[in-house]
């Protein structure tokens, strides 16, 4: 039960009586709100930062300077804290979030540093290394929370609201979308993610959580200085996130509580043992980090998590998102590429290949290894943009489209090698193709204002998954799909995505003899209700029992197209491909 | 500003911006090779001087330790003979410590060692371990990012270490040359720039020309196939790392005497290095090196108009190298 969280508001009743521990409990509830913004950075998204107590330090700053300078209310520093912290995020974010994984928090240890320099020099500013004293008491309806008991109320109770509003984050488009980039961007941005914008909101939203830590650290102590917004700082709260278990709600709060705990008994404890002055306490972080990553790279919860009742996960019983109706008479053309050209240095992957789908039709597109099949096959879903030709989806050019903006006007793929996320159920890996036809933003999420849409998206994966025949396995885990289940699965998040235009690259591949019958008929009856199928494969027996048509690629070129039997019959095929497979 | 200044200060850019460069390249080459982003050269940058000045002061340094410690758990980690090489290196640098408290000139030759021995042990006993627990192919990215945590994770330890081998004093070792070339450009400061270009070219040549070179770009492309063409993975990391290493010890013994040596000021070095090394994406050897060299200028200038400041604008310098990064790259990498 997640309202169980609130329960944490008992604590300082509990603790009342003994100040130092009230003191740790705001320490442990500021630390879970740095830690808890982690999450949403590393735990979903795949990235991390090292500058989460800069942006906190952007804030208290803020709100001290405010408090001092106007005399204005705190809350009005909180509304300015937040503003700055969220375009100083804004700016960093927009110049790495579309670049490789690395940028980002790298760019974010040289942010942080410098502006940890700058709180340290700027001394008419930021009072220097002494920093800014007396703020004032934040007050909340008219009582003031000057007391470590009374701001206990205020901090846990903040703490409690945002893990409520991240397992909303966790349980919806938004939160499946962020895993999916974790894993694989390309996969995700097949099903209308936009990896770039998606990873920036993720920033902003840690770089809020942070600031609003940072200002109620600010108003705690009453009293800023650079040293707590130190690089140091920062990483100490990805340590706590990853001793814990950065992948979860509840272990990033143990990391958080663990940590606060054990920080001033580190303090004063390694300093007596070892006998010397010294920062060992930052050592022990630096080791403990590593020590958790080399030997629990999932932290420390996941073992609890074993011991905990497993959480019994609901079938959603709403009403599926309606299905676009496919519109058109049969036989027109959906997809047409025309010259395609791609080049990898100086190897011509694909040389002037022109092809077109129909709809209703299946047509396979084989040659042997190494014809520029697969390269085809992103240069049409716009994986990669192709150095020459054109390619048209229901008559509209998308040549050099993004995958992200090519999937919502009704194309989905699979992939050579399924890619499906293992950290998923099976129903939330299906559940992920309904991004495109869902629209609950960030904040609608937060506010769980998106269960309704949720409900309605979750039914629409379960109706896929039983057009498969996955219902029964739908709240497992994927990881423990077989191959043949996991190709299954791509074509039940397809037919979740509502594309009409079904790309399957190698559907057959790993499949035993009688999968691969089931997947035949499955086709056939897709092709059938009106969807139109373009399948990649290598298995003879497959393609020309299935396909329509068959265009035969050879060195990056078009050699062949027609019905499997005229193509049998060309002689320049033989030469390519059949010949070597008879002969083999 | 007249003349003598700015020649003053075109002669401290290059120099500072040299040293930025080799840290650079030997990050980049870390990078190509392994993925790792070594945040930690900084230190161990600093260890080789610290080290030097604590064994011409007649004491075994705590870095020794560090190593044999590290070199212990190497040799845990490898079965069978190739454990013969963290003991038998670890039991020859400890041999070496011992020469060097007798023999001055041994101590630079065992600075060096033990920062390479202790690099190399580093990659073995901390990042070695995940590449080989991370699934081949998958969750590249995730996998990166791990090594990223471990990195700013050791960093963070090493310098913690620092403090508590070396103290926080500053230390000045004595310079290998003395004297001054011309007003402003020590001796010292000419064998670094010397030392530089030998360096760049030398990693130059060895990428470009020699087959071993290539075979360490061409595992860090894929293990597998490395491994097919019978170049252990393994081997190519400790290779990479220990030419890093080698970098980072040579760099920081010939700087020490210009601008001392302490626990804490290899970090801030090292990320002027990697300043330079996004300049170059991370990937281009020579624009990283430039780089360097536009890192150095810009620090020289800033400092002389806003010298409180200096080391906080230097990362402004990201901002342009991050957007043009950004303007040719796509969204979505597979």
């Amino acid at each position: 039960m997640r309202y169980g969280w609130f329960l944490l508001l008992l604590l300082p009743l509990a603790l009342s009586p003994f100040p130092f521990y009230l003191t740790l409990l705001n320490f442990f509830a500021l630390s879970g709100l740095v830690a808890l913004s982690l999450y949403v950075l590393t735990g979903l998204g795949g990235m991390t930062s090292f500058a989460q107590a800069a942006f906190m330090g952007v804030a208290a700053y803020a709100t001290a300077l405010l408090a001092k300078g106007t005399g204005l209310s705190p809350w009005a520093g909180l509304l300015l804290g937040l503003l700055l912290t969220l375009a100083f995020a804004l700016v960093l974010g927009l110049l790495t979030v579309r670049l490789k994984g690395h940028f980002l928090p790298l760019s974010t240890i040289a942010w942080q540093v410098a502006l940890y320099i700058l709180a340290g020099n700027l001394v008419g500013l930021t009072g220097g290394h002494t920093g800014l004293t007396d703020l004032p008491a934040l007050v909340l309806l008219g009582l003031p929370l000057d007391t470590p008991f009374r701001y206990a109320f205020l901090s846990l109770f903040l703490l409690a609201l945002l893990v409520l509003a991240l397992y909303n984050l966790r349980e919806s488009r938004l939160g499946r979308a962020l895993l999916a980039l974790r894993g694989d961007a390309l996969t995700a941005a097949s099903f209308g993610v936009d990896p770039a914008a998606l990873r920036l909101k993720a920033f902003l939203l840690a770089g809020g959580i942070a600031g609003l830590a940072g200002f109620l650290y600010a108003h705690f102590l009453r009293f800023v200085n650079p040293t707590p917004f130190s690089l140091e700082a920062s990483i100490k709260y990805l340590v706590m996130a990853v001793a814990g278990g950065v992948g979860t709600i509840p272990g990033v709060l143990l990391g958080a509580a663990l940590f606060t705990g054990l920080e001033d008994w580190l303090k004063d404890l390694l300093p007596l043992l070892l006998g010397r002055q010294g920062n060992y306490e930052t050592v022990a972080y630096g080791l403990v980090l590593a020590g958790i990553l080399l030997l629990a790279p999932k932290g420390v919860y996941p073992f609890l998590a074993r011991f905990s009742p497993k959480g019994e996960g609901r079938l959603s019983k709403a009403e599926p998102l309606p299905l676009p109706t496919p519109s058109g008479t049969p036989g027109e053309v959906v997809l047409e590429a025309q010259g395609l050209k791609k080049a990898f240095g100086g190897l011509l992957a694909v040389n002037g290949v022109s092809f077109a789908l129909r709809r209703g039709e299946i047509l396979a597109l084989i040659g042997p290894n190494g014809a520029g099949k697969s390269t085809t096959f992103h240069l049409v879903t716009g994986a990669i943009p192709p150095d020459g030709g054109r390619v048209f989806l229901f008559g509209r050019e998308i040549t050099g489209l993004p995958p992200h903006r090519i999937h919502p006007l009704g194309l989905g793929r699979t992939f050579q090698h399924p890619h499906i996320f293992p950290e998923m159920t099976v129903l939330e890996n299906a559940a992920l193709a309904t991004y495109a036809r869902t629209r609950a933003g960030f904040l609608r999420v937060l506010f769980g204002l998106h269960r309704e849409e949720e409900a309605r998206a979750l039914a629409t994966a379960y109706q896929a998954l039983k057009r498969v025949g996955l219902e029964d396995l739908a709240l497992e885990a994927a990881s423990r799909l077989t191959a043949g289940q996991q190709r299954l699965l791509e074509i039940a998040r397809l037919l979740a995505s509502g594309a009409e235009i079904l790309l399957l690259d190698e559907p057959g591949a790993g499949l035993r003899a009688g999968e691969k019958r089931e997947l035949a008929h499955l086709l056939k009856a897709l092709a059938r209700e009106g969807y139109t199928v373009l399948l990649v494969d290598h298995d003879m027996d497959l393609v020309m029992g299935l396909a329509d048509r068959v265009v035969v690629m050879n060195y990056g070129e078009k050699i062949a197209e027609g019905t499997p039997k005229e193509v049998q019959r060309n002689p320049l095929v033989r030469a390519a491909y059949l010949g070597e497979v008879e002969a083999a | 500003m007249d003349a003598t200044i700015l020649g003053l200060l075109f002669l401290d850019a290059l120099q500072n911006g040299v040293v930025y460069g080799l840290l650079a390249l030997a990050m980049v080459l870390v990078f190509a090779v392994t993925r790792v982003i070594l945040v930690p050269i900084g230190e161990l940058m600093m260890f080789a001087p610290l080290s030097l000045v604590w064994l011409q002061g007649g004491k075994l340094p705590g870095t020794l330790w560090l190593a044999l410690a590290l070199g212990v758990a190497w040799a845990l980690l490898t079965r069978g003979r190739g454990a013969l090489l963290p003991l038998l290196g670890g039991a020859g640098l400890f041999l070496l410590f011992l020469l060097a408290l007798k023999a001055p000139p041994v101590a630079y030759l065992a600075a060096l060692l033990l920062v390479v021995y202790l690099g190399v042990a580093t990659y073995r006993v901390f990042f070695q371990p995940m590449r080989a627990a991370s699934p081949e192919g998958e969750h590249r990215g995730a996998t990166v990012l791990a090594y990223l945590i471990m990195a700013v994770g050791l960093h963070v330890a090493y310098q913690g270490l620092g403090l508590v081998f070396f103290g926080p004093e500053q230390f000045r070792p004595a310079p290998l040359v003395e004297g001054e070339a011309l007003v402003g450009l020590s001796w010292q400061g000419v064998l670094v720039l010397l030392f530089a270009l030998a360096a760049a070219g030398g990693l130059y040549l060895f990428f470009r020309l020699s087959l071993y070179g290539k075979a360490l770009l061409a595992a860090a492309e894929s293990r597998l196939g490395a491994r097919l063409c019978g170049i252990r993975p393994e081997e190519a990391g400790m290779v990479a790392f220990a030419i890093a290493s080698l970098m980072a010890a040579l760099s920081g013994l010939l700087l020490a005497p210009l601008i001392n040596a302490a626990y804490f000021m290899g970090f801030m070095l090292g990320l002027k290095g990697f300043v330079a090394a996004i300049l170059g994406g991370l990937l281009s050897y020579p624009v990283a090196f430039l780089g360097a060299l536009l890192v150095g200028l810009f620090e020289s200038f800033t400092s002389f108009y806003a010298s409180a400041y200096k080391e906080a604008l230097v990362f402004l310098l990201l901002v342009p190298a991050l957007l043009v990064q950004s303007l040719r790259a796509r969204a979505v990498e597979e």
